[in-house]
């Protein structure tokens, strides 16, 4: 996910695999919804960065994702502390036998926080919005298939054709081709509803004056120091959220921040657990109830430049692969992640279970090399975000490629400078932690578009590999057309295949999927899985409850 | 005095106008781009270039200045890029807690380093002098953020005297204050020392002794006086770099001062914010100077400016 994003969480599209803890905690989080649906209370939340907007056009960072979604709604949402997409402001909708249009009925009795009814309407407004270019969303890219999308940012339409509003509760999205996401892309904060009054009442400062119809509505907002939600008591969905109150302190340091909750005086720590107390918090009995585990949509990856001399030849990027030891990097961040040897997150359906990848095999990793001519290995750079622990996991790649004759010079950087490195195609090798990919939504795509396709290679892109194949490219779109759901499990296998084939290209060496790790006080409760939410990430804060 | 003042206001301007000069070149030679981290990673080349020339940052460079300028100078700082919001705003938010933090350190620096300097150099070369001076050394020495977490961990956490970082009573001001104070306190006392120890050699100390002056009465009236103008113009320096935020001791603490918003705009390459910031911060060192220098003549009637 985008700038700030460093930890989130992921987990799998609707109705895929079936995971028994999944199935569990999509059930218990039922059962705490209706039997125990006590409120009242309030909660305080830590974060170091600050929240720097509210807007949901604009929020793409770690400290708002969540809490935009708990201000405003979209017309899909996920099933809380899972992945399963379900109808949220939507009452229901239909999809058209071929894919193209999306007829959504909105619920009834909606209202905005200034009392106001949604209607159909401010969707479409919504969503021109998030188009406009006068706006900067950084979602703009996900709703450029929208029929005449594109005419309306380049100025040759006035509004969107294909966001229709046939009446008061009732809207019409039509695509140019079929997109197979399309529905996710609805569940992003980039399309969740704005009242056009409200935010032109705000002249431009609408991040700091949110109106939205969320379960929580902003009380004050202290510039630096604290934001404080209080309960929407018109929320539409029954029972939440069950605090009354949720403050939202900035500035803290991780580390005062388990100090305070060792002192209940803070209740979840958004930035999770300091690196240094880790293993203390977990040997301890009491503590490490307090911790939360989650798998994540998250893989962190070594990019190797395909155009470079010499990972121009694909034995040369082979013999990288085996070289890395990733158990051992794994031990570096406190086996807060499981290695990986493929580009897919296991939560994924997409995901091969069968695949092995390379294995880490530094004598059949430098014979490799040797092939490919490079007996004495080579110099080479790789490039890193200098904050810990990236800075010691590019060290470990560093001796590990040192194993097999590889030297690479270290350079870790400010994040924006590796990104621009990456972006120009100047890093040969480059350690993605940091700013490693985080899927935006469940769908195996967002895996590939935005940082393997030929369309993402391009300066300034993500595409740091600069892998481009062409063959691939075209399966991937058709991939992307099977949006029907009797043609689901074709596109899951065909996706599979797709990440497998470009593993045989090896542009990236895999070395983990991250987990998600959140602690809370005693004094709130709720289902494991809503503290690391693949989806409200970090935590899905209406459904935290006092602890009584 | 009054032409020295305008002398000095007129170089101050100057010095205003050099600091925004440099300050946006070093900005846009920094190799990122605003546009693409706003644009995320989602966004098509198109949207990058949109959003860049949206921001106006696809003029050339001296146009886009002297368009700051112009801003500047009707007092419009212009719009953050992250947060969308005006510069002006943000800065004045962060204002009273710098400044209540910038005083409250200089106070500390002071009451720590002025009484152990001036033992320090009445008992010049005893055992007491060593200690006073290699406890500066480790006050100057160690980081910051070591002894801002220890005094958090023995005095807010273990002895809950004062609370666990934040902002707002006076209490919350105590250790960060402190904090600042120790590493300070370290510069002050050897300034204050070596003054100090310059004037006690001086003639008139001698003469005043020999006239049997007390020795209380000869450290307050003459040589205290006399030592303590670099004292001075080391408070001068101080309020300059202290309202440009403490980083360390703000993250620390969670004490919402500008230089945590100055830190996380140079991670965003938020440029409204970071100019900005530079600027108010380039703005109160020259103010504290020229504090210093006014200073001066009070305290010692043989620096006269005309």
């Amino acid at each position: 996910m985008g700038r700030g994003r460093i930890d989130p969480t992921g987990e799998q599209a609707p109705s895929r695999r079936r995971k028994p803890w999944l199935a569990l905690a999509a059930a218990s989080v039922l059962a705490f919804g209706t039997a125990m649906a006590q409120q009242g209370g309030s909660a305080i939340v830590t974060f170091q960065d600050d929240v720097s907007t509210l807007d949901p056009a604009i929020g793409y960072d770690w400290q708002n994702w969540s809490i935009i979604k708990s201000l405003f709604d979209g017309l899909m949402d996920y099933v809380p502390g899972t992945t399963e997409l379900v109808p949220h402001l939507a009452e229901s909708y239909t999809v058209s036998d071929d894919g193209l249009t999306y007829t959504f009925v909105l619920r009834d009795g909606v209202k905005f926080h200034n009392g106001r009814a949604l209607v159909a309407g401010d969707v479409k407004y919504t969503l021109e919005r998030t188009l406009d270019p006068a706006t900067q969303s950084p979602g703009q890219g996900f709703y450029l298939t929208i029929a005449g999308a594109q005419e309306f940012i380049d100025g040759a339409a006035s509004e969107v054709s294909g966001i229709v509003v046939v009446d008061d509760r009732t809207v019409q999205f039509t695509t140019t081709e079929p997109d197979a996401a399309f529905l996710h892309k609805l569940g992003l904060n980039f399309a969740h509803v704005v009242p056009q009054e409200a935010v032109e009442a705000a002249a431009g400062d609408f991040g700091h004056q949110p109106v939205g119809t969320g379960g929580f509505k902003l009380k004050e907002w202290v510039l630096g120091q604290r934001i404080v939600l209080e309960r929407n008591p018109d929320y539409f969905e029954a029972g939440l959220p069950y605090l009354d109150e949720l403050t939202f302190q900035v500035g803290v340091d991780p580390n005062v921040a388990f100090l305070r909750l060792q002192r209940g005086e803070v209740d979840i720590l958004g930035d999770g657990i300091p690196g240094a107390r880790y293993t203390e918090v977990m040997a301890d009995p009491t503590w490490s109830k307090q911790v939360s585990l989650g798998e994540q949509m998250q893989t962190g990856y070594v990019t190797i430049n395909v155009e470079m001399e010499p990972f121009t030849d694909v034995r040369v990027r082979r013999a990288l692969n085996m070289a890395v030891n990733k158990d051992r990097i794994v031990r570096i961040i406190n086996n807060r992640a499981v290695p990986a040897v493929q580009i897919l997150p296991p939560l994924f359906e997409s995901h091969d279970t069968s695949y092995a990848g390379y294995p880490y095999d530094p004598a059949a990793a430098k014979a490799l090399l040797a092939e490919a001519g490079y007996p004495n290995g080579f110099d080479t750079v790789l490039y890193a975000y200098n904050v810990a622990p990236n800075d010691r996991i590019a060290q470990a790649i560093q001796a590990d490629l040192a194993e097999i004759g590889v030297r690479a010079e270290l350079r870790t950087q400010a994040q924006s400078t590796v990104i621009e490195a990456g972006g120009a195609g100047e890093a040969p090798l480059l350690w993605s932690g940091g700013m490693a990919w985080i899927a935006d939504y469940p769908d195996p795509n967002n895996f590939y578009w935005p940082i393997l396709a030929c369309a993402s290679n391009i300066p300034g892109g993500w595409n740091w590999a600069r892998y481009c194949d062409e063959s691939i490219e075209a399966r991937a779109a058709h991939a992307d057309t099977l949006a029907r759901a009797d043609q689901q499990a074709e596109r899951v296998d065909e996706w599979r295949q797709i990440f497998v084939d470009i593993m045989g290209d090896a542009p990236w060496i895999p070395i983990f999927h991250e987990l998600q790790v959140s602690m809370h006080s005693t004094n709130v409760t709720g289902p494991d899985a809503i503290f690391v939410d693949p989806m409200h990430i970090p935590v899905h804060y209406e459904m935290v409850r006092r602890a009584q | 005095m009054i032409g020295y003042l305008g002398q000095r206001l007129l170089q101050a301007v100057g010095v205003m106008i050099g600091v925004t000069i440099v300050t946006f070149l070093l900005v846009f030679l920094l190799p990122a781009d605003p546009a693409r981290m706003i644009a995320g990673r989602s966004a098509t080349a198109a949207t990058v270039a949109s959003i860049r020339s949206e921001l106006g940052l696809d003029r050339p460079l001296p146009v886009q200045y002297f368009s700051y300028l112009k801003n500047l100078v009707q007092g419009d700082m212009g719009r953050s890029y992250a947060q969308k919001a005006d510069v002006a705003r943000l800065i004045k938010s962060r204002f009273l807690p710098t400044l209540q933090l910038a005083m409250a350190g200089i106070l500390f620096e002071l009451l720590i380093g002025l009484p152990t300097g001036i033992l320090a150099a009445l008992r010049r070369g005893t055992r007491i002098d060593q200690a006073v001076m290699t406890l500066a050394f480790v006050g100057v020495s160690a980081p910051q953020f070591v002894v801002g977490l220890l005094l958090i961990y023995f005095l807010a956490y273990l002895l809950p005297v004062f609370p666990l970082g934040g902002y707002g009573t006076p209490l919350h001001l105590v250790l960060p204050a402190v904090t600042v104070g120790l590493a300070g306190g370290g510069w002050y006392a050897r300034v204050t020392r070596s003054a100090m120890i310059d004037v006690l050699r001086q003639d008139y100390v001698r003469t005043a002794r020999a006239k049997g002056v007390l020795p209380r009465r000869v450290v307050a009236k003459h040589v205290l006086k006399n030592a303590v103008l670099p004292v001075v113009a080391l408070v001068g320096l101080d309020i300059g770099v202290f309202m440009g935020g403490i980083v360390i001791v703000e993250s620390v603490f969670g004490w919402p001062g500008i230089g945590q918003m100055i830190w996380q705009a140079i991670q965003l390459v938020d440029i409204p914010v970071i100019m900005g910031g530079v600027i108010v911060t380039a703005l109160f060192v020259v103010v504290g100077n020229l504090l210093a220098d006014l200073v001066y003549p009070v305290l010692d009637p043989r620096i006269r400016y005309s």
